[in-house]
C-alpha cells in the first residue's frame, strides 16, 4: 500500500515538474520572438519545413475527407429531399471541425514528429551545447523560429485542407451524384458565416498549431540525448499532441458554438 | 608565469552519487597552451563545461577573466562566452548548414560585418585548417577528422581570447595530426591565445604544451611543465605517461573477483 502511494506520489510529482518545465521553457522561447522580426528568414525556413512539406499529405487527406463527406451527407439528405444543402453540410463540417482537427492531427504526425526528432538529435550530437558555447541561445535561435513557424503554418494548412475538401465534395456531389451545381455553391455562400464559422475555425487551427508545435519542440529539447530517448520523445509528441488537439477541440467547440 | 586567465579554487562537482571533482585547484595562464590529461572518464570534458558555465560547481569557484562564472547572469555569461571558443569532441557542427556556413555562423550571429568580409574571414580560417576547398560540403559528407578541423575553424572564427579543445587529436590521420599539433602551437603564439586542451594523447600533448595538469579520481595528481612531468617520481604519472597496463591505475572498472564471478550462478 505504501509502495503504491509512493509510486503515485512520485508519478504525480514527475508530471507536475514536467508541466512546470514545459511552461518555463515556453516563457524563454517566447522571449526570443521579438528578435525574430529582423531575421524573419529563419521563420520562413521553418514555415517551409513544417508547412510546405506537409502540403501533400494534407491536400490528399482533405480531398478524400471532402469526397467521403459528400457521399455520406447525400445518403442522409436524399431521404429528406434536401440534397441542395449538401454544399452546406460539407463546407460547415470542414471549416468548423474537420479542417482544423484533422489537419492538426496530420501536422502532429508529419511535422511535429520531425521537429522533435530534429531538436532531439541536435541535442544528442551536442549542436545545442555548441551553440550555447558560441554565446547563441538555442531557445531563441533554434526553438523560437520553429514554434512561430508552426503557429503560422497550421492555419494555412487547415485552410488548404478545407478548401481541397470542399472541392472534393463538389466533384462527388455535382459530378457523381448529380446535385445541382448552382444550389451547391449558393447555399454554401448563404449559410457559411465569415465570423461565426470561418473565423472560429481559424482560431481553432491557430491554437492547435501553437499547442502541437509547443509539445513537439519541448519534447525534442527535453529528450534524453540518446537514440532511445529521441525515439521515445518522438512517440510522445505524436500521442500527446493528438490527445491535446482532440481535448482542446471539445473545449473550443463548447466555447464557440455551445450557446447556439 | 603570466597571470591566470582561468582560476579554479576548491572545485567540487558530483553527478548523482559519483564524485567527479573533489577539491581541485588550477590556474590556466594567459597566452599559454595548457594541457589537461588523465585517463578516460576522469571528467576532463566536464571540467571544460564548468569553465564554460554550462554546468555549475557544487562548491568552490571557477573564475574566467576575473569573473566568477557560476555567479554570472545569463547575459553576462553569454558576453563572456563570446571571448571563448570551444572545440567539441565530435565537432558538433550544425548539420543543416554547409562547412562555410558553419564557420560563418558565429560571425553572422555576433557581428554586422558585410558579406564580403565574412567570406574572407571564413576562407582564411578554413585555409588555416586545410579545408578551404571543402567549403561547399555538408557536415554529413566529412570524415570525423575533417569535421573536427572545421569545428576548429569555427571555434577561432571570432578571434577569441581563449579556446578550449576537447580531444583535438582523436581520429586524425598522421599527416593532419602533425599539422594540427603545430597549428595549435602556432595559434597560441601568433594570436596570444590562451589555449586549454584536454587530451589523453600523451606524446602530442607533452610536445606542444607549456604547462600540464594530470587529473585522476577527482584530484590533480601532478602539474608542471612537460619536462618536470617527465622527471616526476610519482609511479602514477609514470604509468600514465608510458602507457603501462600495470601500475597504481587499474585498467579494470571495479568488479568482484573474476573467478568467483565466472563460477557464480546465472541470475
Amino acid at each position: 500500500m505504501t509502495a503504491f502511494l509512493q509510486r503515485l506520489g512520485a508519478g504525480t510529482l514527475g508530471i507536475t515538474e514536467r508541466v512546470g518545465r514545459g511552461h518555463l521553457f515556453l516563457l524563454h522561447v517566447l522571449g526570443g520572438f521579438p528578435g525574430l522580426l529582423p531575421r524573419f528568414g529563419l521563420v520562413m525556413k521553418q514555415i517551409y519545413a513544417s508547412g510546405v512539406l506537409s502540403l501533400l499529405i494534407v491536400a490528399v487527406s482533405g480531398l478524400f475527407v471532402g469526397m467521403v463527406l459528400a457521399l455520406q451527407g447525400y445518403n442522409t439528405l436524399v431521404d429528406f429531399g434536401a440534397t441542395e444543402s449538401l454544399g452546406v453540410v460539407v463546407s460547415l463540417s470542414l471549416v468548423r471541425e474537420l479542417g482544423p482537427v484533422v489537419a492538426a492531427l496530420l501536422f502532429a504526425g508529419r511535422a511535429g514528429s520531425a521537429l522533435t526528432a530534429e531538436i532531439g538529435l541536435m541535442k544528442a550530437t551536442e549542436q545545442l551545447s555548441a551553440m550555447e558555447m558560441m554565446a547563441v541561445n538555442p531557445l531563441h535561435r533554434v526553438v523560437a523560429p520553429r514554434l512561430l513557424g508552426g503557429i503560422i503554418a497550421m492555419p494555412l494548412l487547415a485552410a488548404i485542407f478545407s478548401a481541397v475538401g470542399i472541392l472534393g465534395g463538389y466533384f462527388v456531389a455535382v459530378g457523381l451524384l448529380g446535385v445541382d451545381e448552382g444550389a451547391f455553391w449558393s447555399q454554401m455562400q448563404a449559410k457559411v458565416d465569415l465570423y461565426e464559422d470561418i473565423a472560429n475555425g481559424v482560431i481553432k487551427s491557430v491554437v492547435f498549431g501553437f499547442v502541437v508545435t509547443w509539445i513537439a519542440v519541448f519534447e525534442g529539447y527535453d529528450a534524453v540525448p540518446t537514440s532511445e530517448g529521441v525515439s521515445r520523445a518522438t512517440t510522445r509528441t505524436v500521442v500527446h499532441a493528438s490527445l491535446a488537439v482532440l481535448g482542446l477541440d471539445f473545449i473550443l467547440t463548447a466555447l464557440m458554438f455551445g450557446d447556439e | 608565469m603570466p597571470e591566470a586567465w582561468v582560476r579554479i579554487r576548491g572545485l567540487h562537482y558530483a553527478r548523482g552519487e559519483q564524485v567527479i571533482f573533489d577539491g581541485i585547484d588550477m590556474d590556466i595562464p594567459r597566452g599559454r597552451l595548457t594541457a589537461i590529461m588523465g585517463p578516460s572518464g576522469t571528467g576532463k570534458t566536464t571540467l571544460l563545461r564548468l569553465i564554460g558555465g554550462q554546468l555549475r560547481p557544487d562548491a568552490g569557484s571557477v573564475e574566467v577573466a576575473g569573473q566568477n562564472v557560476s555567479a554570472l547572469r545569463s547575459k553576462a555569461l553569454y558576453r563572456l562566452r563570446q571571448r571563448m571558443g570551444m572545440l567539441f569532441q565530435n565537432g558538433a557542427l550544425l548539420t543543416d548548414l554547409s562547412v562555410f556556413e558553419n564557420v560563418a555562423f558565429p560571425l553572422r550571429e555576433h557581428t554586422r560585418l558585410p558579406e564580403r568580409m565574412i567570406r574572407d574571414l571564413v576562407l582564411m580560417k578554413l585555409h588555416a585548417v586545410g579545408l578551404r576547398g571543402a567549403r561547399e560540403l555538408m557536415p554529413a559528407q566529412l570524415s570525423g577528422g575533417m569535421a573536427r578541423r572545421v569545428a576548429l575553424a569555427r571555434a577561432i572564427a571570432l578571434d577569441p581570447e581563449m579556446v578550449m579543445f576537447d580531444e583535438p587529436f582523436t581520429g586524425q590521420d598522421p599527416i593532419s595530426l602533425g599539422v594540427l599539433v603545430s597549428l595549435l602551437r602556432r595559434l597560441t603564439d601568433a594570436l596570444g591565445l590562451t589555449s586549454l586542451m584536454v587530451s589523453h594523447d600523451v606524446q602530442e600533448s607533452l610536445s606542444i604544451a607549456d604547462y600540464v595538469y594530470v587529473i585522476s579520481e577527482g584530484q590533480v595528481v601532478e602539474h608542471g611543465t612537460p619536462a618536470a612531468l617527465r622527471r616526476s617520481t610519482s609511479p602514477w604519472v609514470q604509468q600514465f605517461l608510458q602507457g603501462q597496463s600495470d601500475g597504481p591505475v587499474p585498467f579494470h572498472y571495479p568488479a568482484p573477483d573474476y573467478r568467483a564471478d565466472l563460477l557464480a550462478e546465472a541470475p
